[in-house]
């Protein structure tokens, strides 16, 4: 089993869905966002609102695509694009039930990983392609937040690494039958996800686009399909954390009764919901505060958890 | 299959490092070498060295490049700097890389008409990387790391604050 490729059907398949529910997420988002802060939410178009997103999106496609003057055009087209396509070629590991999924690849973790570091460029580049110094200062705290909490989210999932001795993430799957790696790895699954939120550039962690100091950060000067664009990219993102966050902590598929499939599809909801509400419930840090953080505390608490997690291995082993 | 696959890339990779040296822009240069890097990437995995094709990705593309994107996002370059790189890239300039490269090139085509033996399909995994670093090549790991941590310490002191600022006039 090494980079096989899966059915043409079930490739589609997956492609499909995880647009689906990404565009989806636009209407989950605001309506839980409401329920959380005593509103009704957008539940004027079709039954519970769910039309939204068509609207949303035929309102989007009609708008003015405009690219300024000022902008250094070509990277101004290509940013957008860069996200989207590389959160999609991020689902192409990930294992969603046993026999089901794109590529069984001996380092899917790692390739998680890569994808993830390079869907950065899409906001510096159109920060830098903007022209405009709002965009300008969001690019910058984009890479520099990306290139910092890259560190620790590399270093988090190595204690998975260690106690399934793999970086294959179905063979990270299968090692977790008897127990999920969120028991042995606690303290590497807080630092995984704070760093996979700064990584996903969610609210509380959104610095790049802060809307009350920087206007639209990284993407003010954009508009219709473009703005869209990075918008369907960042709720792939969140779909794309849950499931790996499901992979390595919470027993992917792994579950009594329930088919496989229908237990990753249900952690994988939790967890995007918990990302929601996490943006309902947090305030932003300032951003001298995130960057501290990360070095000062999750970089020693990282290293930590690796070393302990190393001598228990060992010890168990010898 | 898997030859076409290779020179197809190789010439992406080719392409994309000339048109990285040629830019004028220097963002656009340093998206060609990105994707001068990725290609490279490709090559990797093609030859069945996983490892070092994600790797390759993680840290070149995905951390060293983010890096210089930022700094030059930071100078601020417009249409000067690129009239200024106009008038240095001459043509002149060109000939003695060219020749080199050139014998290069030579020594390559030398080697495959003789026969050279690459092998392809042979798949290095991570533990036979980790075994390596850490058996035969502990000392260069271990050298490495000194040089990394003298950087780190360098990098710490030049970016120290001045403390004793004297302020004429003011309340410090």
């Amino acid at each position: 089993m090494n980079t096989g490729l899966g059915e043409a059907t079930d490739i589609i398949g997956i492609l499909v869905s995880v647009i689906f529910v990404s565009a989806m997420l636009i209407w989950v988002e605001r309506r839980l966002l409401a329920v959380w802060q005593d509103r009704l939410g957008p539940n004027r178009v079709g039954p519970l609102g769910l039309m939204q997103v068509v609207a949303d999106m035929i309102k989007m496609f009609f708008k003015e695509d405009w690219i300024p003057p000022f902008a250094d055009k070509l990277v101004f087209v290509l940013a957008p694009t860069i996200v989207f396509i590389t959160m999609l070629t991020g689902f192409a590991v990930i294992p969603f039930a046993p026999g089901l999924g794109i590529i069984d690849f001996n380092f899917g973790l790692l390739y998680f990983l890569a994808l993830s570091s390079l869907s950065v460029y899409s906001i510096v580049l159109a920060g830098y392609a903007s022209n405009n110094k709002y965009s300008l200062l969001g690019g910058l705290r984009a890479a520099a937040q990306t290139v910092s909490y890259e560190v620790f989210m590399g270093i988090s999932i190595m204690g998975v690494v260690m106690l399934s001795g793999t970086f294959n993430l179905r063979e990270i799957v299968e090692a977790q039958r008897d127990v999920w790696f969120i028991i042995p790895q606690f303290f590497g699954f807080i630092i995984f996800l704070i760093a996979i939120i700064a990584e996903s550039r969610r609210a509380p962690l959104d610095l790049p686009e802060a809307e009350q100091e920087l206007v639209g950060g990284f993407h003010t000067e954009y508009s219709g399909m473009k703005f869209g664009m990075f918008f369907v990219g960042e709720y792939l993102g969140i779909t794309l954390s849950s499931a790996i966050i499901v992979t390595l902590f919470f027993g992917g598929w792994l579950g009594p009764w329930l088919p496989p499939l229908a237990w990753f599809c249900l952690k994988t909801a939790i967890g995007i919901m918990f990302f929601i509400l996490l943006r309902g419930g947090l305030p932003r840090p300032r951003y001298d505060q995130l960057m501290a953080f990360g070095w000062k505390v999750l970089l020693p608490a990282g290293l930590l958890n690796l070393l302990v997690t190393g001598a228990m291995v060992l010890s168990l082993q010898g | 299959m898997e030859l076409i696959l290779f020179y197809l890339t190789s010439a992406v990779a080719l392409f994309a490092t000339v048109m990285m040296i040629t830019r004028l822009n220097a963002v656009h240069g340093l998206l060609y070498l990105i994707l001068s890097l990725l290609s490279v990437g490709v090559i990797f995995f093609l030859l069945g060295a996983h490892f070092a094709a994600v790797l390759e990705v993680i840290i070149y593309a995905g951390a060293i490049m983010v890096l210089f994107v930022f700094v030059i996002m930071m100078l601020n370059q417009g249409q000067k700097t690129i009239d200024q790189e106009n008038a240095w890239l001459q043509p002149g300039v060109w000939i003695l890389p060219s020749l080199m490269a050139l014998v290069l090139l030579v020594e390559m085509a030398v080697i495959v008409v003789l026969g050279g033996n690459a092998q392809t399909g042979h798949i290095v995994n991570s533990k036979q990387v980790g075994i390596a670093l850490y058996g035969p090549y502990l000392l260069a790991v271990e050298l490495a790391s000194m040089l990394l941590l003298a950087g780190l310490v360098g990098a710490y002191h030049l970016g120290k604050p001045i403390l004793k600022i004297t302020r004429p006039g003011g309340n410090s």
